[in-house]
C-alpha cells in the first residue's frame, strides 16, 4: 500500500542516480513522463561544453522501436518519405513520416542494424501508428524504449573520450555510421548522430550498463572537460544547428484538434526528405497534389536584428501579419539572433525581408520591438567537424 | 497498350451492369469471376439432385428499370414472376396480408388500415427523394464540383417539395429506429413486426437499432427504381445473371468465368491490371472491382499496396452479417395452416413481435445460437416449376439472426440450428418435416466462402448511415473512385449499397465514362 | 389575485435560471414548485441524519460557466470542486485507473496496452474536435432548417460553414461520429476490453440505448462537452451536493426580486383567446401572467397541464410520440467507512472519482439486453461516486456518502408498474455486484435509498424517470428537440414557453435551456437581451 503516495511520481531513467548527483541546481523538467534535468549547473556553460569540449545528455526517454521481419525494409519504405534502401547496414537516416494527408506525424532516426533489422528512434510515441502500418507486412514491432538506454556524447573532444572508453577506431566512423562494441561484457552501440550540429555520438546500452557507463565516461573524460548537459542547453544547440522539434516547430498530425494546424514536409522545409521516385509511402498522393498546387506555409530560418530572442513573435510583412515564430534563441557561438517561423505563402523565400514583432520584459516593464529580419538559407551554425572523417581529436 | 480499357473483378449483377454500360459506350471490358456462372449473388444452384434454388438473393424488388431498358434485359431473356403480396404467418392462423397499400387479417383494425395508407404515402415520398440520390453519384460536400452541386440542388429542391411537415418528419425519423416509428403509427403487433422485418433484412441490426428507418427506406426505393413489386425471377436469380451476361456480351464484353483473380497489380504507384490464379497477368487502363471493399483492398490489392490510413479505414469497415439461408427440397407442396394453395406462391414471412426480434438478435451478438428466428420464405416452384422435378417443390427462406461463427463451431452448430429452424417452421406448417427430401443451411461463413462476401454480408458491408451515401464505403474512396489511382468500385460496397439494384454498377460506369479515364 | 409578468412552472435548475433572467430583465416573476423543496433533480437531501444525498443528479460539469458567472452564483454560495480520476474494477481482480494527470494516465493505459496508451492521444484529439463543434451551440437557440426567416438562414449558414471548414474527409468523419455507436467508435482506437468499457460508460448513461446502438457516440460527447474552470471534459462536485446549484440559482433569482412558491402543484395552464393567461393549481389557487414558462418535460407540459383543446392536433401527437424512456435508477448509500475494492488502498485518489465494474463492452451490452426485455440489468453498469472523499459536508467525519447511478432500469417491468418487490430485486442486483468486488461493503451500509424510475417520476416528475427529460437521440436533438417546428422554446400557445431539459441542448444540469428560453421570451417582449452567449471556444 506504499504506492499510494508515490503513485503519480514521474519515472526515472537508468542514469538517474548519476544524473541526480550531478544536477547541482536541482532544476527538473518532465520529458515523456520522465524526470529529466533542465540544467545541471549553468545553461550557458553547459552549452559551451557542447561547442568546445564534450557534453553528455541523457536521451533514454526517446522512444525506440525495433522493426524486424522479412518485410522490415518494405514496411519502413511505406512508412517514411525517404528511400530506405539508401540507408545501408550500420547506417542511420534522418526521416519523417506522414499521415495519408501528407501531414507530418513525427521525425526521427532510422538505424539500420542488420539484414531486415531496423530501429526507429523518435521523439513522439508511435506504438499505435506503427502497429496500424504492419497490416499487410510480415514485420514485428517491439517497443524497446525501456530496454535501451542512451547518452548523447557531443562536442569536439567526444571522439577522444569515447575512444578511451574502448571504442577502437571510432574516429574512422563516418557521420550517420554505426559501430558496435562491448562495454563490461554487454553490447554497446555507438552511432555518429546527434542533435547539436557538432561532432558527436549517441551511445546505446542495456539499462544494466547505464550507471557504469556514466561513471567511466566522466572519469575518462575529466581531462577532456566532459560535462553533463540539460535540455535547455541542448535546445540552444539545436536551434543554432537548424533542427526541428515535434510539438514545438510542428504539431504531430494525429494530435492536432484544430483544422489547418498540421504541416506537410514541404511546409517544414523538409521537402528534401520526400522521394517520389521510391515505392508508395504514406502521404504520397497528397504530397504530389501539394507539389502541384503549392503549399500553404513555408518554414523560414530568420536572422533577426538585435539581441532580443523573437520568442512567440508575430512575423509581419509591412503591416500584415504573415507568420509566427516557433523557436527562437540568441545563439552564443554564431553570435546571431535566430528564429524559426511558419510563414504564409508566398512570403518567406530566402532573402525575404520581414519584421518580427517582439515583446520582452525588463523589470516588469514590457517593450514592443519591431525587429527587421531576413530569411536565411541554411543553419547559422556549421561545424566542419561534424562531417570530417577521421574525426578530429579535439 | 493495355489488354483492355477496363477489367472488372467479379461477375455479379453490378459488375455485369457496369460492363454493359461501358461496352455500350465502346470501351473494351473484361469481366473475370472465379464462379462458373455469371450473376454473383444473383445465382441459381442445384442444391440437391433435380432441385435448384436462388442460393443467395431470392427476391427482386429494387432492380432499376432504366438498366432493364438500357441493356435490353428482356430481349436477353429476363422474365419476372408476378408481384407478390406479403403474408405474415400468425400462430393462430389469422394471417396478415399486405398487398399494395391495403392490409387485412390478424385483427388489424380500421385505424391501422388508415394509418398504413398514410405511412405508405409518407414512405413513398421519402423513398422518391432517396431514389434521386441513389441514381446519382453521391455528392461530395466540401470539395464539390458542379455535378455534386447539381445533385445537391436536386436534392434540396426535392426536400423543399416535400413540404415543411414532411421535411420535419424526415429529419426526425431518418436516423432513428423502426421500432419507434412502428409504435408511433400502428397498434397491431403483427403489422409492426412484419414491416420491421423489411428494415432489418440483410443487416445485423434489430428493430430497436437506430438507422433501421434508413435501411427500411433503402428497400422502399424499390417502388421508384424497379416498379415491379417484390417478385421472383423465372429460372431463379441466376437467370438475371444470365440475361445481364448475355446483354453485356452482346455489347462486346469479354467474360471469363471460372477463373479467380488472385491480385490487383500495380505499376509505379498506379493500379494497372490483375493477376489470375493461373499467374497470367492482364493489363488495363483501370480496374473496377465489384468485390466487397474488404476483399478488394485487403485480399486482392493488399494492405501493403496502399497508404496505411486506407488500410485502417478498410479494417474499420463493418461487414458483420446475421443472415442465413435455408433451402428445403420437398416431395410435395407443403401445407401451411390457414393458407390456401394459391397463397403459397406469395412471400411468406414469419416473425415474432418486435421485442421478440430483439430477443432473437441478442444471442448473435455473443456468438451464440438463438431459439427464435425470423423467416422470409419463397416457394419459387409454384410459379416456376422447372426448378424442381415435376410435382416436387423447393422452399427457400432468408433467416435471421445467425452468428458468423458460433463459439460451439458450425460443425456442431449447424445440425442444431437446422433442427431449431424446422421446429419453428412446423408451428405454421406442421407436417412439412415429412416432405423434406433434402435440406441445406447456408450460414454467413458459407456465404463468405461461396460468394466471396466478407462476413457473409449481403450488402457488402453493414448498411448503416455511417457507412452509407457519401460515406460509402469510407471517406477517401467515395464516388466509385478509390484512394488508389486506377482502382474503382462498382459493387454493393459502393453507393447506394446492396439489394439487387444494379445502381452501383450503373453509377460507377457513368462516373468512369464521365471522368474520361478510358 | 396573484398577478405576475411571468410564471415559471417547476423550480429545477432550468426553471430557476429562466426565472432569474426574466427577473433580471425587470419582470415580476414567480417560480412555482410542486414539492415542498426546490431543485427538482438538482437537489441535496438529508435522508439519513448527518448524510446529505445528491439523490438525483450527482456531478457537475455541464453547468455553463457563462451562466454561473453572469448570475454570480459563486457569490450566492456555489462552489464547484473538481474531482480527479476514476476506475473500473475488473473481474480478474485488477483494475483500470483513470488518472487526471496525463503522464500517470499514460502509464496506467500502458500497463494494459502500450498501443492503447498511445492511441489515447489520437482519441482525445478526435473527440475534442467534436466537442469544439458542438459547444458554440449550447447557449444558442437552434435554427429551424425549414424556415426562410433571415435569422434562421443566417444561423444555418454559420452552422453549415463551421462543418464545411473541416474539409471533406473530416466532415465525413464527423457525420460518421454523430451516427456511430460508441462501441464501434471506441473500436477504432482501442484493443483492450476494460479500456473500451471504461470509456463507453459515458455513451450510455441516461439513454435507452446500448453500447452498440448507433447514436451513442454522440451521447459520449454530451458527457464530454462540459468543463470545470476551462478544462473541457472535466467533472466536479457542487460543494454541499447538487442542491447547492439550485440554492445559488434561487438566491440569484430572489436577488432580482423573484418569488418562489413551494407546494404549488399546477393543474392546468390557463389559456384565454389563444393566449397564455396564467396557471391554476390543484388546490384551486390561480396565478395570472401573460407569460407562462413550463420547466416540465414536454410530455407533462403538453399532455398533463395543457388542455388538449388549446393545442393543435399535431402537437399533441408529437408530445405523445416524444421519446422519454427511463433507463436508469439510483442508490444513495450512507456508509460507516470506506469500502475496499479489489484490494485497492482506499486512500488511493482514484477512489474519489467515478467507479465502475463493467469491464467489457459485452457486459454493458448484456445489461442493455435486460432493459430491452423489460427488466433491470442483472449485471448492471454502475457509475458510482463517493463525493464525501472530496466534499466534507456530505457525511460526518470518517463516514461516507455513496451515490450509485445504475444503468439499466426500465420505466416499467415487463410492461407493468414497478412493485416494491421489483425495487428490492433491483437493489439486490446492485448491492450484489458491488459486494462481488468489495467484501466489506455490505457491512458498511447504514442506510440505502433506492430509486427506480418509478420513484424518480413520482418525486421529481421526470416522466418515465428519464434523467434527460427526453432521450438524446438525433430525432430529439438540436432543431428536433423536443420536436421539429417547436425547438425555439415557443409553444403553439402565444405567451407559453418551454425551458426544460426537454429542449435544446438537453439534460445534464447545464442551465442552458433555461437561459436560451429566457432570451427568446425577452426578444418576444422586445426587451433588451440580458442573457449571455457562449464564450468563444478556441
Amino acid at each position: 500500500m506504499s504506492d499510494v503516495s508515490r503513485d503519480t511520481m514521474l519515472l526515472t531513467t537508468p542514469f538517474h542516480s548519476r544524473v541526480e548527483a550531478m544536477c547541482n541546481i536541482n532544476d527538473w523538467g518532465n520529458w515523456m513522463g520522465f524526470t529529466t534535468p533542465n540544467a545541471y549547473f549553468d545553461v550557458e556553460l553547459e552549452y559551451f561544453a557542447i561547442r568546445s569540449t564534450t557534453g553528455v545528455f541523457d536521451l533514454s526517454p526517446m522512444n525506440k522501436y525495433r522493426v524486424t521481419g522479412t518485410d522490415a525494409q518494405r514496411y519502413l519504405d511505406r512508412l517514411i518519405t525517404r528511400d530506405v534502401s539508401k540507408i545501408g547496414v550500420n547506417r542511420v537516416g534522418y526521416a519523417i513520416w506522414c499521415d495519408d494527408n501528407g501531414q507530418v506525424m513525427d521525425d526521427g532516426t532510422i538505424f539500420h542494424l542488420g539484414e531486415q533489422d531496423y530501429r526507429i528512434c523518435s521523439y513522439q510515441r508511435a506504438d499505435d501508428w506503427l502497429a496500424w502500418n504492419t497490416l499487410g507486412f510480415d514485420v514485428t514491432i517491439e517497443n524497446e524504449s525501456d530496454t535501451v538506454a542512451g547518452l548523447a556524447v557531443q562536442g569536439p573532444t567526444s571522439c577522444t573520450v569515447l575512444t578511451l572508453l574502448g571504442c577502437t577506431d571510432l574516429n574512422q566512423l563516418k557521420p550517420f555510421g554505426i559501430a558496435h562494441y562491448t562495454f563490461e561484457g554487454l553490447p554497446m552501440m555507438v552511432s555518429r548522430t546527434g542533435f547539436t550540429g557538432d561532432l558527436g555520438y549517441e551511445v546505446w546500452v542495456p539499462p544494466e550498463s547505464a550507471e557504469a557507463l556514466w561513471d567511466q565516461l566522466f572519469e575518462l573524460g575529466r581531462d577532456y572537460l566532459i560535462k553533463p548537459i540539460g535540455s535547455h542547453a541542448l535546445e540552444l544547440a539545436r536551434i543554432e544547428a537548424g533542427f526541428l522539434q515535434a510539438n514545438v516547430d510542428f504539431m504531430p498530425a494525429e494530435e492536432v484538434v484544430r483544422v489547418g494546424r498540421t504541416r506537410s514536409p514541404f511546409e517544414l522545409g523538409l521537402g528534401w526528405l520526400v522521394d517520389f521516385n521510391k515505392p508508395l509511402f504514406n502521404g504520397r498522393s497528397a504530397l504530389l497534389r501539394e507539389q502541384e498546387k503549392g503549399s500553404r506555409y513555408r518554414f523560414a530560418m530568420l536572422d533577426v536584428q538585435g539581441n532580443k530572442p523573437a520568442e512567440h513573435s508575430f512575423i509581419l510583412k509591412g503591416k500584415k501579419q504573415v507568420g509566427t515564430v516557433t523557436s527562437a534563441a540568441w545563439c552564443p557561438t554564431a553570435k546571431a539572433n535566430i528564429a524559426y517561423a511558419q510563414i504564409e505563402m508566398p512570403h518567406g523565400a530566402v532573402g525575404d525581408e520581414l519584421v518580427a514583432e517582439i515583446y520582452y520584459q525588463r523589470e516588469l516593464h514590457w517593450t514592443r520591438l519591431l525587429a527587421p529580419c531576413k530569411v536565411i538559407d541554411a543553419p547559422i551554425f556549421k561545424s566542419p567537424k561534424r562531417w570530417q572523417t577521421p574525426a578530429p581529436p579535439h | 497498350m493495355t489488354d483492355y480499357d477496363a477489367v472488372i473483378i467479379g461477375a455479379g449483377h453490378n459488375a455485369l451492369v457496369c460492363a454493359g454500360y461501358l461496352t455500350k459506350a465502346g470501351k473494351t471490358v473484361l469481366v473475370v469471376d472465379g464462379r462458373p456462372d455469371p450473376g454473383g449473388c444473383a445465382s441459381t444452384r442445384e442444391f440437391s439432385p433435380g432441385f435448384r434454388v436462388s442460393d443467395c438473393a431470392q427476391w427482386l424488388s429494387q432492380f432499376d428499370q432504366s438498366i432493364v431498358k438500357d441493356l435490353n434485359l428482356i430481349g436477353n431473356g429476363l422474365r419476372l414472376g408476378q408481384p407478390k403480396s406479403t403474408i405474415s404467418l400468425q400462430p393462430d392462423s389469422d394471417h396478415l396480408t399486405l398487398e399494395g397499400d391495403t392490409i387485412s387479417g390478424a385483427g388489424v383494425d380500421s385505424a391501422d388500415q388508415a394509418a398504413y395508407q398514410d405511412f405508405k404515402k409518407m414512405v413513398r415520398s421519402f423513398a422518391k427523394l432517396m431514389s434521386t440520390l441513389y441514381r446519382s453519384r453521391p455528392p461530395k460536400l466540401v470539395e464539390q464540383n458542379w455535378t455534386d452541386r447539381m445533385t445537391l440542388m436536386k436534392l434540396g429542391l426535392g426536400l423543399k417539395l416535400l413540404g415543411r411537415e414532411h421535411l420535419r418528419d424526415l429529419m426526425r425519423i431518418v436516423m432513428i429506429n423502426i421500432y419507434d416509428v412502428m409504435n408511433e403509427h400502428f397498434s397491431n403487433s403483427a403489422l409492426k413486426s412484419t414491416i420491421a422485418l423489411d428494415a432489418v433484412t440483410g443487416t445485423n441490426m434489430g428493430p430497436r437499432s437506430p438507422n433501421t428507418v434508413y435501411s427500411y427506406l433503402h428497400r422502399a426505393t424499390g417502388e421508384h427504381l424497379a416498379q415491379t413489386g417484390t417478385t421472383q425471377v423465372i429460372g431463379g436469380m441466376g437467370a438475371l445473371g444470365q440475361s445481364l451476361a448475355s446483354a453485356a456480351e452482346k455489347f462486346g464484353t469479354t467474360l471469363q468465368l471460372g477463373t479467380s483473380v488472385s491480385a490487383i497489380t500495380k505499376t509505379d504507384n498506379r493500379v494497372t491490371g490483375i493477376t489470375l490464379d493461373s499467374g497470367e497477368k492482364i493489363s488495363a487502363k483501370i480496374v473496377i472491382s465489384s468485390a466487397d471493399p474488404t476483399t478488394t483492398f485487403r485480399d486482392l490489392l493488399g494492405y501493403d499496396q496502399m497508404e496505411a490510413g486506407v488500410a485502417k479505414r478498410v479494417e474499420h469497415y463493418r461487414s458483420r452479417s446475421g443472415t442465413a439461408k435455408l433451402h428445403l427440397a420437398l416431395s410435395a407442396l407443403p401445407d401451411f395452416t390457414g393458407l390456401a394453395a394459391d397463397q403459397l406462391s406469395q412471400r411468406l414471412v414469419i416473425t415474432p413481435s418486435m421485442d421478440g426480434m430483439e430477443q432473437a438478435l441478442n444471442p448473435m451478438k455473443y456468438r451464440e445460437l438463438s431459439t427464435l428466428h425470423t423467416f422470409d420464405i419463397s416457394i419459387p416452384t409454384i410459379e416456376d416449376p422447372g426448378l424442381a422435378p415435376s410435382g416436387h417443390h423447393v422452399l427457400s427462406a432468408i433467416v435471421h439472426y445467425v452468428p458468423f461463427e458460433p463459439d460451439i463451431g458450425w460443425e456442431k452448430g449447424k445440425p442444431q440450428l437446422l433442427n431449431q429452424l424446422m421446429s419453428e417452421l412446423e408451428v405454421y406448417a406442421p407436417s412439412i418435416g415429412d416432405l423434406v427430401m433434402a435440406s441445406e443451411l447456408i450460414v454467413p461463413s458459407d456465404l463468405e466462402a461461396s460468394h466471396g462476401m466478407t462476413g457473409g454480408n449481403w450488402h457488402h458491408g453493414e448498411l448503416s448511415i455511417d457507412q452509407a451515401l457519401m460515406m460509402r464505403p469510407f471517406p477517401g474512396s467515395t464516388q466509385y473512385a478509390t484512394a488508389c489511382e486506377g482502382l474503382y468500385l462498382c459493387g454493393a460496397g459502393a453507393h447506394p449499397g446492396g439489394g439487387l439494384q444494379g445502381l452501383p454498377g450503373r453509377n460507377a460506369a457513368k462516373e468512369i465514362l464521365k471522368r474520361g479515364v478510358l | 389575485m396573484n398577478q405576475y409578468d411571468a410564471i415559471v412552472i417547476g423550480a429545477g435548475h432550468n426553471g430557476l435560471t429562466n426565472g432569474a433572467y426574466l427577473a433580471k430583465a425587470g419582470l415580476k416573476v414567480a417560480v412555482l414548485e410542486r414539492n415542498p423543496y426546490i431543485g427538482g433533480a438538482t437537489v441535496s437531501r438529508e435522508l439519513h441524519k448527518g448524510w446529505w444525498y445528491s439523490n438525483c443528479s450527482y456531478v457537475s460539469s455541464l453547468l455553463r460557466p457563462e451562466i454561473t458567472r453572469d448570475l454570480e452564483l459563486p457569490r450566492h454560495g456555489l462552489q464547484v470542486v473538481s474531482f480527479g480520476g476514476g476506475a473500473t474494477f475488473m473481474r480478474n481482480g485488477d483494475y483500470f485507473g483513470n488518472y487526471s494527470d496525463h503522464d500517470r494516465h499514460y502509464r496506467e493505459l500502458a500497463r494494459h496496452s502500450k498501443r492503447d496508451a498511445n492511441a489515447y492521444d489520437r482519441y482525445a484529439a478526435d473527440t475534442s474536435l467534436q466537442t469544439k463543434l458542438i459547444r458554440p451551440y449550447l447557449l444558442r437557440t437552434p435554427p429551424d432548417p425549414t424556415s426562410m426567416r433571415p435569422r434562421d438562414l443566417r444561423d444555418l449558414l454559420e452552422f453549415a460553414r463551421s462543418f464545411m471548414d473541416l474539409g471533406e474527409e473530416k466532415l465525413l468523419d464527423t457525420i460518421k461520429f454523430w451516427t456511430a455507436s460508441v462501441g464501434d467508435y471506441l473500436n477504432e482506437y482501442f484493443e483492450t476490453d476494460v479500456i473500451k468499457a471504461h470509456m463507453a460508460g459515458s455513451g450510455i448513461i441516461g439513454t435507452a440505448l446500448g453500447v452498440y446502438s448507433p447514436g451513442t457516440a454522440y451521447v459520449l460527447l454530451h458527457h464530454y462537452m462540459g468543463d470545470v474552470d476551462g478544462n473541457v471534459g472535466a467533472w466536479g462536485f457542487a460543494r454541499g451536493g447538487m442542491g447547492a446549484i439550485a440554492d445559488a440559482l434561487s438566491k440569484a433569482f430572489q436577488s432580482y426580486g423573484g418569488e418562489i412558491v413551494c407546494d404549488a402543484n399546477v393543474d392546468e395552464i390557463i389559456v384565454k383567446n389563444g393566449l397564455a393567461a396564467g396557471v391554476a393549481l390543484k388546490d384551486g389557487k390561480e396565478y395570472r401572467a401573460p407569460i407562462v414558462v413550463s420547466n416540465l418535460d414536454p410530455k407533462r407540459t403538453f399532455l398533463d397541464i395543457t388542455n388538449p383543446s388549446d393545442l393543435p392536433k399535431d402537437v399533441v401527437k408529437k408530445a405523445r410520440n416524444f421519446k422519454i424512456r427511463g433507463s436508469s435508477g439510483k442508490l444513495n448509500i450512507a456508509l460507516d467507512g470506506l469500502p475496499i475494492f479489489n484490494g485497492m488502498d482506499p486512500r488511493n485518489r482514484l477512489m474519489a472519482g467515478d467507479l465502475h465494474f463493467s469491464d467489457s463492452l459485452e457486459r454493458q451490452e448484456r445489461a442493455y439486453d435486460d432493459w430491452k426485455a423489460g427488466t433491470w440489468s442483472k449485471d448492471p453498469y454502475l457509475d458510482m461516486m463517493i463525493p464525501s472523499l472530496t466534499d466534507p459536508t456530505m457525511a460526518p467525519p470518517g463516514k461516507h456518502m455513496m451515490s450509485v447511478f445504475v444503468q439499466y432500469a426500465p420505466p416499467k417491468v415487463e410492461g407493468r408498474e414497478w412493485t416494491d418487490e421489483d425495487k428490492d430485486g433491483f437493489e439486490k442486483s446492485v448491492i450484489d455486484q458491488i459486494s462481488n468486488y468489495s467484501p466489506n461493503f455490505r457491512d458498511l451500509i447504514l442506510h440505502c435509498e433506492t430509486r427506480t424510475p418509478r420513484e424518480i417520476e413520482a418525486e421529481v416528475g421526470l416522466t418515465e424517470g428519464n434523467i434527460f427529460m427526453g432521450e438524446l437521440t438525433f430525432d430529439q436533438l438540436l432543431f428536433n428537440r423536443p420536436f421539429p417546428g417547436y425547438a425555439q422554446y415557443r409553444t403553439p400557445i402565444k405567451g407559453m414557453y418551454m425551458c426544460s431539459s426537454g429542449t435544446h441542448p438537453g439534460g445534464g444540469v447545464m442551465a442552458a435551456p433555461g437561459a436560451n428560453a429566457a432570451r427568446e421570451i425577452l426578444a418576444d417582449l422586445k426587451k433588451p437581451n440580458t442573457v449571455p452567449g457562449g464564450y468563444a471556444d478556441d
